[in-house]
C-alpha cells in the first residue's frame, strides 16, 4: 500500500467528498442521543441545580477547541518537514472550525458562570488561556491569507501554530497549577465524580462534536483544493464537481 | 424522563436564560458554519467554471 496515495490533492478530494456525508450523519445521530440525555434524561445536578446542562455542550467544545488545535499543529509540523501541500490545506481547513469551538467554549462558559460565580467573565487562567487559544486561531488565519504566495502563508502560519502549542498544556492544567475560580475537571485520566447519566450524555456530545468538526473540516479542504487546484488539469476535468 | 412538564423543561429550574443562550449559541454557530461551508464550496465551482469559459475562449 502507497501510504502517499492520498497525500496528493486529487486524490484526496474524492475521499473526502464521500467520507464527509458519514461524519455528519454520526454527528447528527450522536447529536440527537447526546441532546436526549443531557437534557431529558440526566438528573438535577445537587449543587447547581438545572444551569449545569450547560455541561453538555461546555465541555465537549472546550475538549474539541483544544483537540483541533494539536490535529492542526500536527499537520503544521508534516507542513514545515515534509513540506506536502494537502497537510497545509488541512490545517487551513480545521482551523475555523477550531476557532468556532473555541469561540463556543468561552460563550458557554460565560452562561454558565453568571448563574455559578456570579460574573460572565474573570481574568483566571483558565479564562485567559482559552481566550489565548482563540487568538491562536485568529492569528493562524490571518497569516495564512497574509501573503501573495500561498506556500509562504502555509509555513509562516505553520510556525506560529506549533510555537502555540506551547498553551494547551497550560489550558489543560491551569486549574491545577492556580487558583483558579474555574472547577477542577470532572472527568481525568484517574477517573470521575460525575453521574453516570451525565458522564455518558456528555462523552457522546464531545463524540459527536469530534464527528461533526471533522465532516466541516472535509468540507472546507474540498473547497480549499479546488481554490488552490483550480488551474491544475484533473480539476478542468472534473465534470459536475 | 426527569421532566414532570414541558413548562418545567423550558423553564430550566429558573435558569431558562443561561442554559437556552447557551444551546441556542451553539445551534446558530453551526448552521452559520454550515451555510458558509456551503457558499464557498458554490464560490470555488464558479471560479473552476469562469477559468474552463476563458479557456474555451482562447
Amino acid at each position: 500500500m502507497n501510504w502517499f496515495y492520498f497525500s496528493s490533492p486529487s486524490t484526496f478530494y474524492g475521499l473526502a467528498g464521500r467520507l464527509a456525508p458519514w461524519f455528519f450523519a454520526l454527528a447528527a445521530v450522536t447529536a440527537a442521543w447526546g441532546l436526549y440525555l443531557g437534557l431529558l434524561v440526566a438528573p438535577t445536578d445537587a449543587q447547581q441545580g438545572e444551569v449545569y446542562r450547560v455541561i453538555f455542550i461546555h465541555v465537549p467544545t472546550a475538549w474539541m477547541s483544544m483537540f483541533l488545535y494539536f490535529v492542526m499543529a500536527c499537520y503544521c509540523a508534516l507542513t514545515l518537514i515534509f513540506n506536502t501541500r494537502l497537510s497545509a490545506m488541512m490545517a487551513r481547513a480545521i482551523a475555523p472550525t477550531g476557532a468556532l469551538f473555541t469561540a463556543l467554549a468561552l460563550w458557554t462558559g460565560s452562561f454558565w458562570g453568571k448563574p455559578t460565580w456570579g460574573t460572565y467573565w474573570v481574568w483566571d487562567a483558565r479564562l485567559t488561556s482559552e481566550l489565548v487559544l482563540l487568538f491562536l486561531y485568529f492569528g493562524f488565519i490571518a497569516l495564512s491569507n497574509a501573503f501573495e504566495d500561498p506556500r509562504r502563508g502555509d509555513r509562516a502560519a505553520a510556525l506560529l501554530a506549533i510555537i502555540g502549542v506551547v498553551n494547551l498544556p497550560i489550558i489543560y492544567f491551569s486549574v491545577q497549577w492556580w487558583n483558579t475560580l474555574h472547577q477542577g475537571s470532572s472527568v481525568s485520566f484517574k477517573g470521575t465524580s460525575m453521574h453516570v447519566t451525565m458522564l455518558t450524555g456528555m462523552l457522546v456530545m464531545s463524540f459527536s462534536a469530534w464527528m461533526y468538526a471533522a465532516g466541516a473540516a472535509l468540507v472546507r479542504v474540498r473547497s480549499i483544493i479546488l481554490e488552490r487546484e483550480r488551474r491544475a488539469q484533473w480539476v478542468r476535468d472534473l465534470r459536475g464537481a | 424522563m426527569h421532566w414532570s412538564s414541558w413548562d418545567a423543561f423550558w423553564a430550566m429550574g429558573g435558569h431558562a436564560f443561561f442554559v437556552w443562550m447557551s444551546f441556542g449559541a451553539l445551534f446558530l454557530a453551526i448552521a452559520v458554519e454550515l451555510v458558509l461551508l456551503r457558499l464557498r464550496r458554490n464560490r470555488a465551482l464558479g471560479s473552476i467554471e469562469e477559468e474552463r469559459e476563458l479557456e474555451a475562449e482562447n
